[in-house]
C-alpha cells in the first residue's frame, strides 16, 4: 500500500539545516496496523507526512498504491490516505458538526445524496449523532477529537493515519479509541498511528516501527520490540509497566516477553500453581 | 511566511545589534521621512544602497535578503498598479518622469522602507525593544502587549502552517477556483487560527496572573539602556542624512532618468 524507498528529507526553512529523515525504507502492506514510535524529534511526524504528500522527499521516493507521491496532488492522495492531526483545534472551523464532517466530502466532490448518507454514517460511527447541529467549538476535548476523526473517516480512505491519538484523552476515551481502531483495522483498513504511548501500543499490539534520529532502529511486532530493553533504550522509550515487572523477575524463570495484563495474569497463575 | 522570517530576531552581537534601540528607531524614522520626501529614482537608489553597509556590519545578509524576497509580491503589485495608473491618467506622475520610471521609483521606495524596518527588527531583540519603550515612559501594559505581539508572530506563522496542512489533508485546494473562491478557500484556515490565537491569549493571561503579573505598581529592570559613543555616532549620521535630504529637496534641482535619456 505504502512503499518508502530510501527517503531522505531536510526541512527547507530549518536553520541550521538538519536532515530529519536519513534514508528510511519501509513497506506498509494493505490492511496492516502499524505504530510508529520514538522520542520527540525522531522524525515520526515528518515520516507520516510523506505518506499523504504534505511533504515530498528530498531524495528517494514514496509510492502510495503504486503511484509516486511526487506525481499527484495532496488532494488526490488525501482521498486514499486520511490524516487525523494531533490537535483537533487545528482543523475545526464550521458552524455545526455536520458541516465540519461534510467539508472534506465537498472538497472531494461527493454528490449531495451520498454526502448526506456519509455524514450520517460517520456521526453514527463515532457516536456523535446527538451533536449533529452543535458547534464543534462547544464540545469537550475528547468529543472534538472524535469529530476530527469522523471528518476524516467520512470519505472512507484506504489508509488512516492518526498523529498522537491518545494525547489529552482520559482512560475511557482511550479505551473507546483503542477498540475503534482495532475494529477498523479488522475490517481491512490500513491504520498507521504515531504515538509515545507505550501502554496504548502494548494493548493494541500492532507492528511497531521504532525511530531514532531520523532512522528506523527496529521494526517488528509489538511483543518483540517493546520487551527488548536494549532496543527501547536506543529509542528512549520505556517498556510497558507490566513488561518491566517481568524483566525484573527474569531470574524466577518467568518469560520476559509479556506485554498485556491478561497474559501476565495467566503466566503468574501458572507459575504459582507449579510451586 | 518568509516575510515573517525576515523580521525574526536572532541572538548575535555586532556593532549594529549593540546600538540603543531608541537610536536605531530614530534612524529608521529618518529613513522613512527621507524616502517619502523623494520620488526621484536616483535618490531612492542611493538610499537603498546606503543601507547595505549596515546589513553587512550586522551580518544579517541572509535573513535580510529573505525579507526583501518576501516583500517582492507587494513590490510587484505597487509597480504594476503605478504603471497602469501612470498610463491611464498621466497627471499623476510628477513632471518630467515617465510612468515607467515613476513605477520603478514607487516600488523602490517601498523596498527602502522594508529594508530599514527589516534592519531594525533583525538587529533589535524584543527585550531591548520593550526596555526602550519603557524608558521612553510608555506604560508597561502597552509595552508588554507590544512585545508579546512581536514575539507571537513566528508562533502564529508556524501554527498557520500546521492548520494549512491539516486542511490540505482534508482535500482543501487553496489555488483552486476563481478569485472570490480563492479568498473563501482561506476561511477554513483563518477560523482555527483566530480561535486558537484567542484561546492562547486567554491562557497566557491566566498564566501571567497566576504568576503575579502587575502585583507591584513600580517595576524595576535588571538592565538599563545607556547611550554609548556608537549611539551618538548613529544619531549624528541620521541627522546629517536628514539635513542633507532637506537641503537637496529645497535647493538642488534633481534631473530624472527620463530627462537624461536622449530624445
Amino acid at each position: 500500500m505504502i512503499e518508502v524507498k530510501d527517503v531522505h528529507f531536510t526541512y527547507p526553512t530549518a536553520e541550521p539545516e538538519v536532515e530529519a529523515l536519513k534514508g528510511i525504507s519501509l513497506n506498509i502492506r494493505n490492511g496492516e496496523f502499524v505504530a510508529i514510535m520514538g522520542q520527540n524529534g525522531a522524525g515520526k511526524t515528518t515520516l507520516v507526512k510523506q505518506f499523504n504528500g504534505l511533504l515530498k522527499p528530498t531524495k528517494g521516493e514514496v509510492l502510495v498504491d503504486g503511484v509516486r507521491t511526487r506525481d499527484i496532488s495532496i488532494a488526490q492522495l488525501a482521498r486514499k490516505v486520511g490524516f487525523v492531526f494531533q490537535n483537533p483545534d487545528h482543523q475545526l472551523f464550521s458552524e455545526t458538526v455536520e458541516e465540519e464532517i461534510a467539508f472534506a466530502l465537498r472538497n472531494f466532490g461527493f454528490k449531495e445524496a451520498t454526502l448526506k448518507r456519509r455524514v450520517t454514517w460517520a456521526l453514527n460511527l463515532l457516536d456523535l449523532t446527538e451533536y449533529r447541529q452543535t458547534s464543534p467549538f462547544m464540545l469537550s476535548g475528547g468529543e472534538r477529537k472524535r469529530v476530527a476523526l469522523a471528518s476524516v473517516l467520512a470519505w472512507n480512505p484506504k489508509v488512516v493515519i492518526l498523529d498522537e491519538p491518545t494525547i489529552g484523552q482520559d482512560h475511557r476515551q482511550k479505551e473507546i479509541l483503542r477498540q475503534f481502531i482495532v475494529q477498523m483495522n479488522a475490517q481491512g483498513k490500513t491504520v498507521v498511528i504515531v504515538t509515545h504511548d507505550v501502554e496504548f501500543v502494548a494493548e493494541c499490539s500492532p507492528r511497531v516501527v521504532l525511530m531514532a534520529q531520523g532512522q528506523i532502529v527496529a521494526d517488528g511486532d509489538a511483543k518483540r520490540i517493546l520487551t527488548n530493553p536494549d532496543i527501547a533504550l536506543r529509542a528512549s522509550i520505556v517498556p510497558p509497566q507490566i513488561t518491566q515487572i517481568f524483566l525484573g523477575l527474569a531470574d524466577l524463570g518467568l518469560p520476559t516477553d509479556v506485554i498485556d495484563v491478561s497474559e501476565a495474569k495467566k503466566v503468574l497463575l501458572e507459575y504459582l500453581e507449579r510451586r | 511566511m518568509s516575510v515573517f522570517e525576515g523580521f525574526r530576531f536572532r541572538h548575535v552581537s555586532s556593532p549594529i545589534h549593540r546600538r540603543d534601540p531608541r537610536v536605531k528607531f530614530l534612524y529608521v524614522l529618518v529613513m522613512f521621512i527621507v524616502a517619502v520626501m523623494f520620488t526621484e529614482l536616483p535618490v531612492l537608489l542611493v538610499l537603498f544602497l546606503l543601507q547595505i553597509p549596515f546589513v553587512l556590519v550586522a551580518g544579517v545578509q541572509r535573513q535580510w535578503l529573505r525579507s526583501l524576497r518576501g516583500a517582492m509580491f507587494l513590490v510587484t503589485f505597487l509597480f504594476v498598479f503605478n504603471l497602469i495608473f501612470g498610463y491611464i491618467s498621466p497627471g499623476t506622475t510628477p513632471y518630467g518622469m515617465s510612468p515607467l520610471e515613476y513605477a520603478f521609483a514607487m516600488a523602490l521606495r517601498f523596498l527602502v522602507l522594508v529594508e530599514s524596518f527589516s534592519i531594525f527588527f533583525l538587529t533589535t531583540s524584543p527585550d531591548h525593544l520593550s526596555l526602550a519603550l519603557e524608558q521612553s515612559h510608555v506604560p508597561y501594559e502597552f509595552t508588554f502587549a507590544f512585545t508579546t505581539a512581536v514575539r507571537f508572530v513566528p508562533v502564529l506563522a508556524e501554527e498557520a502552517q500546521t492548520i494549512m496542512d491539516a486542511q490540505k489533508a482534508r482535500g482543501l485546494e487553496l489555488e483552486k477556483g476563481n478569485f472570490m473562491k480563492r479568498i473563501r478557500n482561506y476561511i477554513p484556515i483563518l477560523i482555527p487560527l483566530i480561535v486558537s490565537a484567542i484561546r492562547r491569549s486567554l491562557e497566557l493571561a491566566e498564566a501571567m496572573e497566576s504568576r503575579g503579573w502587575g502585583a507591584s505598581k513600580k517595576r524595576t529592570n535588571l538592565y538599563v539602556l545607556k547611550m554609548k559613543e556608537g549611539d551618538f555616532m548613529l544619531i549624528l549620521i541620521s541627522i546629517i542624512l536628514l539635513v542633507t535630504a532637506i537641503y537637496i529637496r529645497y535647493f538642488v534641482h534633481l534631473p530624472t532618468f527620463t530627462m537624461l535619456l536622449p530624445k
